[in-house]
């Protein structure tokens, strides 16, 4: 349960004193460079094969990623191969639906909105609220520039 | 090549993490939102572009990409729409990869049952 924050504290201070770091940080690159050639095979069908133009193929590639990311984390296969990816499983768009999903689950008895509905976002949550705010930080300054740039 | 690329780049994006973690103890969900920030930084300067050029989904797909995605929105949202874009290009821009993340998630959450822990 890479997600639950204080489980993979536990964890990795279980795991810490001796689990080599160049072992870990290669199943990092292998899994997470696995899970990125994917998604430009899933881009390229979407360009070639459906004929979407770049950027839209790009965005209909996430959006095919997020489902297999949230499709194998409800089927519990997900967590699984995370155990070993570490952040190869975490960093990719499908670790963003799996941080979406894996506490949504978890806490699905506790109700539908308080639960299921508000646990979602434990993460997501996060993310969301600092790369929008990000995203507008930039907005202001390119129009500042803009403007200043006639 | 870009099958190359997207492999090498996207592996070394997920392997500078997972050096964060091990050595800095950052937590999974600190290194997401370290690394959707970057990405917006790192777009807003116009520098991540080229490297989704280069890589493809190596550099899309990662959560930086992500970052990447709303700051170009922004830019774009400005260019069209003035000040307001600020407000709507980024989340314009990354308005199918969200509502894709709720609605997939939210059923697949709905249908699938907690596995026990082992």
């Amino acid at each position: 349960m890479q997600y639950n924050q204080q489980e993979y504290q536990k964890y990795l201070e279980k795991k810490s004193p001796n689990s080599p770091l160049l072992k870990n940080v290669l199943f990092a690159f292998v899994i997470g460079g696995a899970i990125c050639t994917i998604g430009q095979a899933v881009t390229d069908f979407y360009q070639t094969i459906a004929g979407l133009e770049e950027s839209t193929a790009r965005t209909a590639a996430s959006i095919t990623m997020i489902f297999f990311g949230a499709l194998l984390t409800g089927m519990d296969v997900y967590c699984k191969i995370g155990k070993y990816a570490g952040a190869g499983t975490l960093v990719p768009i499908t670790g963003f639906a799996n941080s979406i999903v894996s506490p949504a689950m978890e806490f699905k008895k506790e109700g539908l909105v308080l639960g299921l509905a508000s646990k979602m976002f434990v993460i997501a949550g996060p993310v969301l609220v600092y790369g929008i705010t990000a995203s507008v930080g930039v907005g202001i300054i390119y129009y500042i520039i803009r403007f200043i740039g006639g | 090549m870009q099958y190359v690329n997207a492999f090498w780049v996207g592996g070394l994006i997920c392997a500078i993490a997972q050096v964060l973690i091990d050595k800095t103890k950052l937590t999974p969900a600190r290194i997401l939102v370290l690394f959707v920030v970057t990405g917006t930084v790192l777009g807003g300067l116009g520098l991540y572009d080229p490297l989704v050029r280069f890589a493809g989904a190596g550099a899309s797909i990662p959560i930086v990409g992500f970052g990447n995605v709303l700051a170009q929105g922004v830019i774009k949202g400005v260019q069209e729409h003035g000040i307001l874009g600020i407000l709507t290009g980024g989340a314009e821009a990354a308005a199918g990869g969200i509502t894709a993340s709720i609605v997939f998630g939210f059923l697949a959450a709905l249908i699938f049952k907690p596995k026990v822990k082992s």
